[in-house]
């Protein structure tokens, strides 16, 4: 009895001591993340998280003299807007928290922003495309990729390059694929480019009768706005019925299973092309130590994004030392973070000279054009790098 | 020599075929003549000038060009819904309901058989199979799919139908969509504990990718050739043989005297001693085996399935039964020709037309369409008044 009385008077003691030293030591910063952790997207979604976390490890030196320590705060949002959500009302709970990195969808993305908005806390996202995700004009909101309606753009612009006089325009009717078509259809337009028809299909399987138009009009190239899942059966069965120009598609067609499905009619006539907003990590010039670093740490290849999530949480810790020093002893506010994420001028990240503009775009992001060079799914990740472009958002 | 005069086997088999080839050219002739009378009349119509500028091809010479291609899609995808078609009209004419699951039925076979091909594929047996071998390894896939399908209707017709043989002809439609459901969630529960994935692709061997030329014809915009892929050629010639062989069975056949006993009185065909739970189980066995094949066919024609690819194809067989009358197997082939032949018209067709104000997605709703136009005036079906023999 005596001695749990005791034992019992000296944890409390310790407990206080050693919050009371860390208290006199430092102060904690919390760096929150959002990605799918879990579920069929988690392979993206974990590097995301991984890549924040060697920024934080390696970046945050100038912070730490300052007194500060800075931590990471991993959350799973199962590429689930509710989850997002509900996660995203926790994180603006925790007043350590100052900048919120992530969301790999911009369907997430789109309804937790709304907290981070009303919260005052900087977001920035190093993956969704949307042009929601900034049109909504919010202080609180960045983002360092591309952009939907660019990447149509540049689609069309490849196009041109390649000498194609004539198009033929497919999508899925979903707001993502639809919408890169018509971005992708303005520009052809524009570039001089006949566009032969434009149509819409939830089609999974059976494509002759819309391919049967399609291939009487003999366009040189076929663009489809959507996933890979009905594109490269679209793109297969066309090859069968006799095509043989280019086809194009967008990032919906980053996928190994593209190939899985296509084969090697992919490699056929002249070729197939995606646009994507986010090349592989090895296609940026700064990324070789970044890569190197993060094989070993975390013992694999780095997914899409990782790289970004790099960058953003750099421009985080970036944003949040310029606020710890102009609040001289106290905790630096959410409101001077969220203010000097967008006074950044020309960082250098490891994947580009970054900027933003007033709507929280780049003032100028990469878009990549990539072949497709191997009918073995395996060999995805090597695809040819066929163009990179730097583009302005549109105003 | 008259067609009546001949013994009763070879008659069911010359019968059907020559359905088969009047459907076929009677519906294409039909479809033709329409769309070349359209062509007319959209002559100097604002497509036909935007024909002009876009591709330099009046309205009319476009439509002439294309029409083989249509055909050929058109019949192929006919005969694909006809074999699907079959499952249900065999069940609506014994058993007089509509066995929803029967879009399930087909899943399973489309996946037996590929998944069949995946193994093959797994062995190293597949990349080397050229000429009679690939044929034989597609026959045995479509066997693998006829056996699984074949007894998961069997299945079905003993657990979920047969208890509620003699309630009220609402109650195994109930029963029959939870099946339906309960189908698909297996075949999904299945997939992703052995393979982690919910879509497969048929793995591409043998000479189906292939195309035969079948003729050439030059036009003001160039040379049309015109082809047909062998698996097209493959699904047409094994539905045929499907449907010949199934009408051989009911019409010529002891057992087939009996679904036709058991269709047209089932308690005077017990008196008679037919075993009805017996006869019913094999018409499951039938419509299902066929359902099966259609979907390794299907799986073929169309690379990639799913569990819930079932869903469109039996929603259209099932209306192509209704449309050729259903519980008449004459009739669910009419159905499923025309039915594949206004959907490939339209699909084909529409964005032309209308200058891509409508483009090919809404091919469904012009053939649905058509179907309830004929569906008021001919209420039991195009077939279903005239030939009062049920399967």
């Amino acid at each position: 009895m005596g001695k749990k009385v005791i034992s019992g008077i000296l944890l409390v003691a310790m407990i206080f001591l050693s919050v009371a030293v860390v208290g006199a030591q430092t102060k904690v910063i919390k760096i929150a993340t959002q990605s799918p952790l879990s579920g069929g997207m988690s392979a993206v979604g974990t590097d995301i998280k991984n890549g924040a976390q060697l920024a934080i490890e390696q970046l945050s030196g100038p912070l730490a003299k300052l007194g500060y320590k800075v931590e990471l705060a991993p959350y799973d949002d199962q590429g689930n807007p509710d989850t997002g959500v509900a996660n995203a009302k926790n994180i603006v709970a925790d007043p350590a928290v100052l900048a919120i990195m992530g969301h790999y969808n911009s369907g997430v993305q789109i309804p937790a922003s709304e907290e981070y908005h009303s919260a005052g806390l900087a977001n920035i996202s190093p993956a969704n495309t949307n042009p929601k995700v900034t049109e909504r004009n919010y202080l609180e909101v960045s983002r360092i990729c591309g952009r939907d309606d660019v990447q149509g753009a540049v689609g069309a612009q490849f196009a041109s390059a390649q000498g194609m006089k004539s198009a033929y325009v497919v999508h899925d009717k979903t707001a993502y694929g639809q919408g890169i078509a018509e971005y992708f259809q303005r520009e052809a337009t524009a570039l001089g480019i006949k566009v032969r028809g434009f149509a819409g299909t939830e089609e999974k399987a059976n494509f002759d009768s819309i391919l049967t138009p399609i291939l009487a009009s003999r366009p040189d190239v076929i663009y489809f706005g959507g996933m890979y899942d009905q594109a490269a059966v679209m793109f297969k069965q066309a090859r069968q019925k006799g095509y043989k120009g280019m086809f194009l598609s967008d990032d919906g067609f980053d996928s190994s299973d593209a190939a899985k499905i296509g084969g090697k009619v992919l490699l056929e006539g002249k070729g197939t092309y995606y646009s994507t907003v986010s090349g592989p990590a090895a296609s940026y010039p700064g990324t070789a130590k970044f890569i190197a670093d993060f094989k070993a740490k975390f013992g694999s290849e780095p997914q899409p994004f990782a790289a970004q999530a790099y960058d953003s949480t750099a421009l985080a810790l970036v944003a949040i030392e310029t606020a710890a020093k102009a609040s001289g002893s106290a905790m630096p506010t959410r409101a001077a973070v969220t203010k000097a994420v967008r006074a950044i001028k020309d960082y250098k990240g490891i994947t580009g000279t970054m900027s933003f503009n007033s709507k929280g775009d780049l003032v100028k992001a990469k878009y990549f054009i990539i072949q497709v060079v191997s009918a073995d799914p395996a060999q995805w990740s090597n695809n040819k790098i066929a163009k990179v472009l730097e583009i302005e958002p549109p105003k | 020599m008259r067609i009546a005069q001949l013994p009763l086997s070879v008659r069911e088999i010359v019968k059907p075929l020559g359905r088969m080839v009047v459907f076929v050219v009677g519906a294409g002739a039909l479809f033709s003549a329409v769309m070349i009378l359209l062509a007319l009349l959209f002559k100097g119509s604002a497509a036909d000038l935007q024909l002009i500028e876009y591709m330099d091809v009046g309205i009319l010479p476009y439509t002439i060009s294309i029409l083989p291609q249509v055909l050929i899609d058109g019949v192929t995808l006919g005969f694909v819904y006809a074999a699907i078609a079959l499952g249900y009209t065999m069940v609506y004419g014994v058993l007089e309901f509509i066995n929803f699951a029967h879009s399930e039925i087909f899943a399973i076979g489309a996946f037996a058989g590929v998944e069949f091909l995946l193994f093959m594929e797994r062995l190293g047996i597949l990349s080397g199979a050229t000429g009679l071998f690939a044929y034989i390894l597609l026959v045995m896939a479509v066997l693998a799919g006829m056996m699984a399908s074949g007894t998961a209707a069997v299945i079905v017709e003993r657990t979920a139908y047969r208890p509620l043989r003699n309630a009220p002809r609402i109650v195994p439609l109930i029963s029959a969509i939870g099946v339906s459901f309960i189908l698909q969630d297996l075949i999904r529960l299945v997939e992703s504990l052995t393979s982690g994935q919910f879509h497969r692709i048929f793995p591409t061997f043998g000479p189906f990718d292939d195309r035969v030329s079948l003729f050439s014809f030059d036009m003001k915009m160039g040379p049309v050739d015109v082809d047909i892929q062998v698996k097209s050629i493959v699904v047409i010639v094994a539905a045929v043989l499907m449907l010949v062989g199934l009408n051989y069975i009911v019409n010529a056949t002891r057992i087939g005297k009996a679904i036709r006993a058991v269709a047209q009185d089932r308690s005077s065909a017990s008196l008679m001693g037919v075993y009805v739970n017996g006869v019913i189980a094999f018409t499951f066995l039938l419509g299902g085996a066929l359902g099966g094949a259609a979907g390794v066919l299907y799986a073929l024609k169309f690379t990639r399935i799913d569990p819930f690819i079932g869903f469109f194809p039996g929603m259209k067989a099932f209306t192509a039964a209704v449309l050729g009358g259903i519980g008449n197997l004459t009739g669910a082939l009419l159905g499923g020709i025309v039915l594949g032949m206004l959907e490939s018209f339209a699909g084909a067709y529409l964005t032309t037309f209308t200058m891509g104000a409508m483009g090919a997605e809404y091919k469904d709703i012009i053939a649905f369409a058509i179907l309830i136009l004929i569906l008021i005036f001919r209420p039991s079906g195009l077939l279903g008044e005239q030939v009062s023999q049920k399967a």
